[in-house]
């Protein structure tokens, strides 16, 4: 006893590894642990430090124990190169389990570890060579690879099956590090196929597909030389045709693990191969009949059937069974197979378009499946299989799952609904009444561009305008929360209002609404606190719109807007205001003003451009100008022009190098034109949301009499140009002075003196970049026949450094049915103006 | 081929990793907390499989250790189940109706037999039988080898050298 004592404050025994790993399951808190932890790596530090041999075993795997619960543990590095060097199995079976876990490629050590792996890896110990080839397996730096391949390669030829399928493992991990030297390794491969042993037959098909993925040639020559194909199947064959082997069995399937490595093979070799194809055709198939598929194993050979038959250039047949196996995995009450059947049929539907359609009542089905990442796939698996027969009934579907489907699949699925309703719809009432329902169900997961889409396919039908207006105020009184939906409701109500009431649509219930039940609604809207800025901006509009639709209630109207005068919201103050004014100094020009919308031209880019509506059409329709001037109060609901006019701007803003030929292909023309001008030009349109609306309240404010009025009598600094005349078209410009400084206002005037009108008539200018121009909207776009009627457009033009003024024009019409192109250049603006 | 492979216990906890891929260790722990978390969360009538970046995660629950494997494009999930299934087989048979403790104190055996059914990322041995022996064979060599050590060390004596 006393000896002991001694003994043991020289050098204490280390603690052992269970009774480490027993004082740190027991520590109560994690600093507990960490105090455990520090301490012992303190000791096995210490011991390390001492050299101590005996007990670096024991001490390194403790360390390894440590190092598993997240604490560093580089230190053991070098003493697991210790233990590797050692004669003791024990040591080296520590010392390559440390390798393998505290090193990895990047480690600096490895040169040391290099040199032990070569001098075990001819050990006469079969046991020690596999740790080596193990950790060879695992660590695998491209020079390790490059410093053991020849012994690699020496070690397949092995005559011991254990020492052989590890050296193989071996060779495919240094063919997927450093494929150059795959070459050598292909010699060796030749008669590995004919072998017995069931690990060296599959190492070996792992590290020939492994060299057919990395090279072509090689793949040829397997191919062709090799006769691997029919070597393959006879493995095959003999695998399902052998009788039960008790050493290789899964649950009544032979090998699974060799016969899904095998058909992966098969893949590779018949994947542009047809005779290569085509000598597999009969093994797969009968793989595919006689496989017992009442367990899981029997499945996983299923899916790489299915998928090699979907890989190589099979016979049309063999698709449709491969097919029909995935449409029996999706009844399989296991949730696994189900997943791997929809997920191959999403990467087959485009090849296999029929056969997937067969399944399609089961593929909707699964929508309703309890696992998410399956109802996920079915989902995106569905929208695959829409095709114009099928539509209503899918869509019945799709729409009772996106009622029910989880939060995050809402967009998505809005999305795609609306999509396949576009592509695929039988008529635009079922079209808009899906994607209504679309809003009504997904609420505030509807994305931005489904309301402008809907809004401009509402616009495009005309005879169903009464009936979706009250779709919608039924859809708004029911719940005006979300958002999207409501500002398609509230546009709709604004527009359609007064189709409302004399509107009979057969199999639909007669609504008893009124007027004033109507601006109850849009009311309500308007002063919720839920309602976003947007929506609330599509609302005043609205009553507005009502004001000029409605004949009972147009004093309510002017109340409520009134009352938006004081609002917090610039906009809405800002609208209110207008509105206002519009009601008591313009009231005559409030019907005209508040016309229908025309029908909203669809753009290349609709998406883009659609995106922003909501703000254009703001824009368009409360345009504050039109109380300035009288000259374009027609023109400011007029759209076409100013949307042609923001496409010149979109490509002024990519710059001139890179004209985007897709948008309005008169803006291109006209940028050339501007070449001879010299600098970039800047257009200002009256249109473009740029503009601040602060200048726009002021203007309202306190200037409309004096422009007003300069119009109206006319002025001394008033004068009249000549800009172009040809073939009978001719465009005459009145320049004055504004009132404030260094701005001149030009209206153009355009007329057409021959016998045929002109219609389309499209009249664009562009001035150097030193001026600043706004072109305003045009008063229409039709020229009639000898000077019957004209086109007026205003240009204002800041010219704050007072230079001559140059300006060039374009300008393009139709007549009798030819698009004719006029270019022209006016110079001759007078002096006076800018003095 | 499979690039790592991990148990964790149902409080998150380690308890084997086996990386067939050069990692920092900072990258591995990252990348095991954030499968632990996700396979965690999952419940239980969820499938097995993950997407997880641009490989496929397969992952079972036995008892109180989930096995967690992450595996290749190409690679077949279903039979990676089976790789699962198998590699508990051999624990199982190895330690007698295997439980997470003897996982826990015995992890370096646990990791012994995993390099005898893999290798480098693929299965190198599709008997049991074969994996099993070649086990038993190196826990002799490993005893032969200790017999004479553990003895004095039961006696309390160190041998220094």
């Amino acid at each position: 006893m006393k000896k002991r004592d001694i003994f043991q404050s020289i050098m204490p025994t280390p603690k052992r590894l269970r009774d480490l790993i027993r004082e740190i399951r027991s520590a109560r808190t994690a600093a507990d642990e960490r105090s455990v932890v520090n301490k012992e790596c303190a000791a096995i530090r210490e011991s390390f430090r001492d050299e101590d041999n005996t007990y670096r075993c024991r001490n390194v795997a403790k360390l390894l124990y440590i190092h598993m619960l997240g604490y560093p543990a580089h230190f053991g590095q070098l003493e697991c190169m210790k233990l590797i060097a050692s004669p003791r199995f024990t040591d080296k079976r520590i010392g390559y389990l440390g390798c393998m876990l505290l090193l990895d490629e990047r480690q600096d050590v490895h040169l040391l570890v290099t040199n032990s792996l070569k001098n075990d890896l001819s050990h006469q110990t079969q046991y020690i060579q596999s740790l080596a080839l193990c950790t060879l397996g695992v660590i695998c730096s491209a020079e390790m690879c490059r410093d053991l391949a020849g012994e690699i390669e020496k070690m397949i030829k092995s005559a011991n099956a254990y020492i052989k399928k590890k050296s193989i493992l071996c060779a495919y991990r240094i063919i997927r590090k450093v494929p150059d030297l795959m070459e050598m390794f292909i010699p060796s491969t030749r008669s590995l196929l004919n072998e017995k042993n069931h690990g060296v037959l599959f190492t070996a098909v792992c590290l020939i597909t492994e060299m057919c993925e990395k090279s072509p040639d090689t793949l040829h020559h397997f191919r062709k030389e090799y006769e691997l194909v029919p070597q393959l199947v006879r493995i095959l064959k003999n695998l399902i045709m052998a009788g039960y082997s008790p050493e290789h069995d899964v649950s009544g399937v032979s090998d699974p693990f060799l016969q899904v490595k095998i058909l992966r093979l098969l893949r590779r070799l018949g994947k542009t191969d047809l005779e290569a194809s085509e000598t597999m055709n009969d093994i797969l198939a009968q793989v595919a009949t006689n496989t017992d598929t009442s367990k899981n194993v029997g499945h996983a050979i299923l899916y790489e059937i299915v998928l090699t038959i979907m890989g190589i250039q099979s016979e049309a047949g063999l698709r449709v069974l491969a097919v029909n196996i995935l449409g029996r995995f999706l009844l399989n009450n296991d949730k696994n197979i189900r997943y791997i059947a929809l997920n191959t049929l999403l990467r087959v539907v485009q090849a296999d378009y029929n056969a997937v359609q067969r399944h399609r009542t089961t593929i909707v089905d699964c929508l309703k499946d309890p696992d998410i990442s399956i109802r996920k796939r079915a989902m995106e698996l569905s929208f695959a299989l829409i095709n114009a027969n099928n539509v209503r009934g899918m869509m019945k579907e799709l729409l009772h799952f996106l009622e029910n489907c989880d939060q995050e699949f809402k967009a998505d699925c809005c999305s795609n609904i609306v999509m396949s309703a576009s592509k695929y719809s039988p008529n635009k009432r079922w079209h808009i009444d899906t994607v209504l329902k679309v809003l009504v169900m997904a609420g505030n997961h509807v994305r931005g561009d489904v309301v402008s889409m809907l809004i401009q396919l509402i616009s495009e039908t005309k005879t169903l305008h009464g009936y979706i207006a009250l779709q919608m105020y039924k859809a708004l009184s029911n719940d005006f929360t979300q958002q999207p939906m409501a500002q398609v409701a509230i546009w709709c109500i604004g527009e359609y209002g007064e189709h409302m009431f004399s509107t009979n649509v057969e199999d639909e219930e007669p609504v008893d609404v009124s007027e004033d039940d109507v601006v109850k609604v849009v009311e309500k809207v308007l002063s919720n606190n839920n309602s976003n800025e947007i929506t609330k901006e599509y609302a005043i509009t609205t009553l507005m719109k009502l004001s000029s639709r409605f004949t009972s209630t147009v004093p309510r109207i002017r109340q409520i807007i009134e009352v938006y005068g004081s609002s917090t919201n610039v906009e809405l103050q800002q609208r209110s205001v207008e509105y206002t004014n519009l009601f008591s100094k313009f009231d005559h020009l409030r019907p005209a003003l508040l016309e229908h919308m025309p029908l909203l031209e669809v753009h290349a880019r609709s998406r883009s451009v659609m995106e922003d509506e909501g703000q254009e059409e703001e824009n368009l329709l409360g345009g504050v100008e039109a109380t300035n001037n009288e000259n374009n109060i027609n023109t400011m609901i007029n759209p076409p022009v100013p949307t042609e006019g923001s496409s010149i701007l979109d490509l002024i803003g990519n710059g001139p190098s890179k004209p985007d030929t897709t948008s309005g292909g008169g803006a291109v023309d006209l940028l050339d034109l501007l070449g001879d001008l010299g600098s970039t030009p800047t257009i200002n349109n009256n249109t473009t949301p740029t503009q601040s609306s602060g200048n726009n309240l002021l203007d309202g404010f306190l200037s409309p009499e004096p422009s007003h009025t300069n119009q109206m009598n006319g002025d001394s600094s008033l004068c009249k140009i000549v800009a172009f005349s040809r073939n009978d078209l001719l465009v005459e410009m009145m320049c004055e002075k504004d009132t404030e400084p260094n701005i001149v206002v030009i209206n153009v005037k355009a007329t057409n003196s021959s016998s045929t009108p002109m219609s389309d008539f499209v009249f664009q200018a562009a001035v150097p970049k030193s001026f600043q121009m706004q072109l305003q909207s045009p008063s229409g776009t039709n020229l009639p026949a000898s000077n019957q009627g004209e086109v007026t457009q205003v240009i204002k033009i800041n010219n704050t450094q007072k230079t001559q003024l140059k300006m060039r024009l374009k300008m393009t019409y139709c007549q009798n049915g030819n698009t004719v192109t006029e270019l022209g250049e006016v110079n001759t603006f007078p002096q006076h103006l800018w003095t | 081929m499979m690039q790592f492979m991990l148990l964790f216990s149902r409080q998150g906890k380690l308890r084997l990793q086996k990386w067939f891929v050069a990692h920092t260790d900072k990258v591995k722990k990252k990348i095991t907390r954030e499968l632990v978390t996700l396979v965690l969360g999952r419940k239980p009538k969820m499938c097995s499989f993950l997407e997880w970046k641009d490989l496929k995660v397969v992952y079972k629950r036995y008892a109180s250790l989930y096995f967690c494997c992450a595996i290749e494009p190409e690679d077949n999930e279903l039979l990676t189940l089976e790789i699962i299934h198998r590699y508990v087989e051999l624990l199982d048979k190895y330690f007698g109706s295997v439980c997470e403790l003897d996982i826990i104190f015995n992890f370096e055996k646990a990791y012994f037999m995993l390099d005898e059914f893999l290798l480098g990322g693929e299965v190198q041995e599709t008997s049991k039988k074969n994996v099993l022996k070649a086990i038993a064979a190196q826990d002799l060599l490993q005893e032969e080898n200790d017999e004479p050590k553990s003895i004095l060390e039961e006696m309390g004596f160190t041998v220094s050298s």
